[in-house]
């Protein structure tokens, strides 16, 4: 939490002491009304006057009202300030992720991510309000009423001590108890939406094993496991209530009872003994709402630990502070000894490549799974640094390119296509930003997508859900191709894309797309070998290190893991 | 207390139809009803306990005061009498509390898990069509959030209200007793209590519903960033995604702190008018016990009954709350444990066993939505032992009529022959007891390797399943890992998708049905491993009737028919060879793949 109390601002300083101001205020408001009940006391036992008994009712009345002015005030500027809190946190938040690199971005995962930039925000917000709140006036409330009490009887303070050193320990009990099973309560709702979830995502194999007994007493041991766990949270929690209860209950009937041998003694008199036991109790209950703070505190503080690590960490890849001016060269990559492996990592994922891939050139990627083809695709894309070796881009090393720069060379389409919810159009802007429609169109054109958008009403502000839910895994990476290719580029990359068309679709489209990207260097990445046949150049990739380099014929004849692939792919004839 | 598992994001859900929702859950409790009774019982007894001590408390002080008034020494006996009997009335109370909240959380979580088992269950038994409109997290939240919410809030009903009940009852009973004319005071103030707390729930509903929604609105907007990171990136569209976002982040501001603000006041003005109520007591009660009318202690211990009646007050209040709520979730599950299931097929007695292997689909009609036929007039007869292999576009019908022959879903028109036998005239136990299937999305789940094996088989001898691995090809990739096959598998667990596939393999030949079915998808694996899967699916499909949904065409050269099909209909049949030289829609998607 400290290190995110730097985001308040100068103006959210002031608020906080304005409220701190008005709960000294409220608290003392609060606390004269014992006094004031005392005062009718005595009044009434001394046989004073209606009138007298009236002027204490109005003081009262004028307290009362005060209070609750102050405690609107109260409520506004801390929701304020704790709103403003969670909006500039969350604003942060969200533009540190938007620095990010990939290396960030695993290292925290997107889910964690997320629920850091929403969740555990508003936990954030909730603890700054009830600091603001309950926290602030808790302490305030019992130093208050210890004062008042204080030097009118040490007897009755020595039983308001006891009361206050029970409800301490009582609820620090409770919590001690309670709080690690929280977690385990987590863990087995965990449990059982993960039982649950399997059982959803396998339904025909359960039923094609006819194993719903066994799904059934799966879940039931976990189900049980919860239940019980529940069971043993709630009855602790539930001990609260009555536990306070008693403790309330009793200091005021010890009070009263002490009090009475006091007054016999004559060393207090009735009125001081009533106030007191309203002290005592106000006392009591604010030590009580204290500890309950604070022991809330500890799980904000976890959600507060989360944001600012996220806002602690650093984008590894950045744009250099003084980039370099151009060569004049275009369209060239060249990998120069180049090695990569992720941080922490023993293995290379890549080993000493070396590759020069001219302007203008198709170069196809190809190798089995875990062979670095993504790998060095990605670090074109400067989602990683290298770890050793230069890798230049037109003749100038990447990192002395800056990102935006670099990102407006190529034209990347992923593995895995990701639309954003919105329209078609905004989508396919995304990829040029002030595409006319006929531009957006031959975009879609190329990507064979054109003649579901005609069939559309809408056209091109055809609705995109969230995710592009709504369309289908092919429709989805023909759009991602369309938004890819829309604009001319240097370069042009295509990371395992065509997996997700059929076969027909799949050279329809990159028939198309020889005519449209003409004169870009194009990099294609694929499993399958017809897909980058026809390439000037295929590189072949095996646990990392180049294993072939060369035509489909020579590679054909020459390169062995090459042959192995291709045969398993094509048939005779083909070959 | 809240444990803020539901999250932030849940909006205040109002029921279609709360009273039936609201009956369905009384029906529901019918069996627990003599515990629910004895939990209320003891609830009703601890707050009269307790609700009277403050009475007996007001008697020492007046004892004093008559002891002073009268210039007598203070009678300490009779105190200590009276403080006797509240500290004894004091413990029972607890004492019924604790066994009260004993009783009540045994009840409200047995509860719970009863209704977890029974929408488990429910799921196995209904029709698959219901998955086609209704998500997994629908009813995964239906599982834990909804059951959540009603286990939490008959806690809250039960032990809260009815004691809040039970203490402005008794409240009233005993302030009635003590003075009239200070109860009808007291009593002026509770319709200004409830106009206040009225008007506050009022707006920070509103705004509590709008800041949940723009919640909702920014996760949903985070979400989708942080899931398309990289595109954002090399698209450069990071700026303007960030105008997007504080758009709503601004809404979402503005909604937080009017909706915390009214939240927070809350409280302070019931405290407020319970205040107020306290100084017209103080004031006219003064003036009684000046009159001699009544004496302090009585006043001391009204002032009490003024905060305690104000308590109940809020607490009903916030009843008509927890009740929408919980009916609202309560509408949900049992909206979906009253889902219309399979049909009950116990009278069935016709048992198939010791197929040979015959199949046959007579002028089949299905469609998973009515008017949209995803199968025409479909008619095939499969000799047994034959191998068949269905081809053509994503959308053909493939995956359709796999989803048949396993009876996952029931034709509209036309049957499907298994031996000659309609497989209507069976149980769908039967039917899947005559495949073997291994689907294109491997389902693993979190448990041994083993026990992924052997899944839904009884008695399998390690042998077999010694046999079973060598023949799928997994032996060496299970006696490679530490604890061999008795390791877990979860999320974490680095297995490629290729041993995932031959694991399911695995289990395939360990059921050794009669026939089977293969959606060969192999697209995510490298092609040495394919060739394993391959193999490993070759021996599989050895003297068995097997379908084959066919991705990569140069797999399924060999089959002894291809139906080649295309928007429900089979356009062209025939083996390889055939359906080539004929130069029609199969050479076609043949061809296509090396151009």
């Amino acid at each position: 939490m400290s290190k995110l109390i730097k985001y308040f601002r100068w103006y959210d300083y002031l608020l906080i002491t304005l409220t701190i101001i008005l709960t000294f205020l409220r608290v003392g408001f609060d606390l004269t009304l014992p006094d004031l009940m005392a005062d009718i006391v005595s009044v009434v036992i001394e046989n004073g006057s209606r009138s007298e008994i009236f002027s204490i009712g109005l003081e009262m009345l004028l307290y009362t009202v005060l209070a609750v002015i102050s405690v609107f005030f109260i409520s506004f500027l801390s929701s304020k300030v704790a709103a403003r809190f969670a909006n500039i946190l969350r604003r942060k938040m969200y533009e540190k992720v938007q620095s990010f690199s990939a290396e960030e971005m695993n290292d925290f995962s997107v889910a964690s991510l997320i629920t850091r930039t929403t969740n555990d925000i508003q936990q954030v917000q909730n603890l700054v309000v009830s600091s603001l709140r309950m926290a602030l006036r808790a302490p305030i409330l019992a130093v208050g009423a210890i004062i008042k009490i204080w030097g009118r009887s040490s007897s009755l303070t020595l039983v308001t001590g006891i009361s206050i050193f029970l409800i301490v320990v009582v609820i620090t009990f409770i919590f001690i108890k309670v709080g690690p099973k929280f977690k385990i309560v987590q863990e087995n709702i965990d449990d059982l939406n993960l039982v649950t979830r399997e059982n959803l995502t396998g339904l025909r194999e359960v039923r094609a094993h006819n194993a719903e007994e066994y799904q059934k007493e799966k879940f039931e041991r976990v189900n049980e496991k919860l239940t019980n766990t529940n069971i043993y949270v709630n009855r602790i929690l539930m001990m609260m209530h009555p536990f306070m209860n008693l403790i309330l209950s009793g200091t005021s009937l010890a009070i009263v009872w002490v009090g009475a041998y006091l007054i016999s003694q004559n060393s207090i008199n009735l009125p001081t003994m009533m106030a007191f036991s309203q002290y005592a109790v106000q006392t009591v209950m604010g030590f009580m709402m204290l500890t309950i703070t604070l022991m809330m505190f500890p799980r904000s503080f976890v959600s507060a630990r989360r944001v600012s690590e996220v806002l602690q960490t650093k984008a590894k890849i950045n744009s250099p502070l003084e980039p370099v001016t151009k060569t004049g060269e275009t369209g060239t990559i060249e990998f120069k000894d180049v090695s990569f492996r992720h941080k922490d990592a023993e293995e290379y994922i890549l080993k000493n490549i070396n590759l020069k891939i001219n302007k203008g050139e198709t170069i196809g990627f190809i190798g089995s799974t875990g062979s670095g083809k993504s790998t060095l695709i990605n670090l074109i894309l400067r989602f990683y640094d290298v770890s050793e070796g230069t890798l230049f881009i037109n003749g100038q090393n990447i990192k002395d390119y800056p990102l935006e720069q670099l990102h407006d060379l190529v034209g990347y389409i992923p593995q895995r296509a990701i639309l954003f919810s919105g329209t078609i159009a905004s989508n396919l802007r995304l990829g040029k930003k002030d595409a006319s429609e006929e531009e957006m169109l031959q975009a879609l054109k190329t990507a064979d997508m054109d003649k579901f958008i005609k069939r559309q009403e809408d056209g091109l502000q055809y609705k995109v859900s969230r995710a592009g839910q709504n369309f289908s895994g092919g429709q989805k990476q023909r759009l991602s191709i369309a938004r890819g290719i829309i604009k001319q580029r240097e370069f042009f990359v295509f990371d395992d894309t065509f997996s997700a068309l059929d076969n027909k679709t799949d050279s329809r489209v990159r028939k198309n797309l020889i005519k449209h990207i003409k004169g870009a260097t194009t990099l294609i990445v694929s499993q399958r070998v017809g897909t980058i046949m026809n390439s000037d150049k295929i590189v072949v990739l095996d646990k990392g290190e180049i294993v072939g380099f060369g035509t489909h014929r020579e590679l054909l004849k020459e390169n062995k893991i090459y042959q192995e692939i291709a045969s398993s792919q094509l048939s005779k004839e083909n070959l | 207390m809240s444990r803020g598992r539901h999250g932030n994001t849940r909006i205040v859900e109002k029921p279609n139809n709360f009273k039936e929702s609201i009956l369905k859950l009384v029906r529901f409790l019918k069996p627990y009803r003599k515990q629910l009774i004895v939990s209320s019982l003891l609830s009703i007894i601890a707050t009269i306990l307790n609700i009277v001590g403050p009475f007996f408390l007001g008697k020492i002080t007046s004892q004093i005061q008559i002891d002073i008034t009268n210039g007598d020494p203070i009678n300490l006996q009779a105190i200590s009498i009276i403080g006797i009997i509240l500290v004894s009335l004091y413990s029972l109370s607890s004492l019924f509390f604790l066994s009260q909240s004993t009783v009540m959380s045994k009840v409200v979580q047995n509860m719970g898990k009863n209704l977890r088992t029974r929408i488990n269950s429910k799921i196995n038994n209904l029709p698959l069509s219901y998955f086609n409109s209704n998500s997994y997290g629908d009813v995964l939240s239906r599982v834990s959030n909804d059951v959540d919410m009603i286990t939490d809030s008959l806690n809250k009903i039960v032990s809260r209200i009815i004691s809040s009940i039970t203490t402005l009852v008794s409240v009233i009973v005993i302030m009635l007793i003590i003075s009239r004319t200070l109860t009808l005071i007291t009593l002026i103030f509770v319709p200004l209590n409830f106009i206040f707390v009225g008007l506050i729930v009022k707006f920070s509903q509103r705004y509590f519903r709008e800041q949940q929604m723009q919640l909702g609105e920014i996760n949903d907007h985070i979400e989708e960033m942080y899931s398309g990171h990289s595109i954002i990136k090399i698209f450069n569209a990071q700026e303007e995604k960030i105008k997007d976002f504080d758009k709503i982040n601004k809404k979402l501001y503005k909604s937080a702190w009017r909706s915390q603000f009214f939240a927070g006041l809350m409280f302070p003005i019931m405290r407020f008018v319970g205040n107020l109520s306290y100084l017209a007591i103080s004031i006219y009660g003064g003036n009684l016990a000046l009159k001699g009318k009544i004496l302090i202690g009585d006043i001391q211990s009204f002032l009490i009954y003024v905060r305690r009646f104000n308590e109940p007050v809020s607490q009903i209040a916030e009843l008509t709350g927890v009740l929408q709520s919980t009916a609202a979730a309560a509408e949900r599950v049992f909206e979906f444990l009253e889902v219309e299931e399979l049909e009950d097929e116990k009278h069935k007695t016709k048992v198939l066993e010791d197929v040979r292997g015959k199949v046959e689909f007579k002028n089949v009609t299905f469609g998973y939505t009515k008017g949209n036929k995803i199968i025409k007039d479909f008619s095939i007869v499969v000799k047994p032992g034959q191998k068949v292999a269905l081809v053509g576009p994503t959308g053909a019908g493939k995956t359709t009529i796999v989803n048949l022959l396993m009876r996952f879903y029931e034709v509209d028109k036309g049957e499907i022959l298994i031996d000659d036998v309609p497989t209507r005239e069976i149980t769908r136990e039967n039917v899947s007891r005559l495949f073997s299937m291994v689907l294109q999305d491997t389902w693993l789940f979190k448990g041994t390797i083993r026990e992924n094996i052997v899944y839904g088989e009884d008695n399998v001898s390690e042998q077999e399943l010694e046999r079973a691995y060598k023949a799928a090809n997994v032996d060496h990739f299970i006696k490679s890992l530490p604890k061999g096959h008795n390791m877990e598998l979860d999320e974490n667990s680095n297995i490629s998708q290729g041993q995932k596939q031959l694991i399911t393999i695995a289990r395939a030949m360990v059921k050794n049905a009669p026939m089977l079915i293969l959606d060969e998808a192999t697209s995510s694996v490298d092609t040495r491993t394919e060739t394993l899967i391959q193999k490993a699916m070759d021996d599989l499909m050895k003297g068995k009737t097997s379908f084959i949904i066919a991705h990569r065409l140069s797999t399924i050269k060999n089959a002894d028919l291809i139906l080649v099909m295309k928007d429900g209909r089979i356009v062209e049949q025939g083996n390889h060879e055939e359906l080539l030289k004929k130069g029609g829609f199969y050479s076609e998607l043949y061809n296509a793949q090396f151009n």
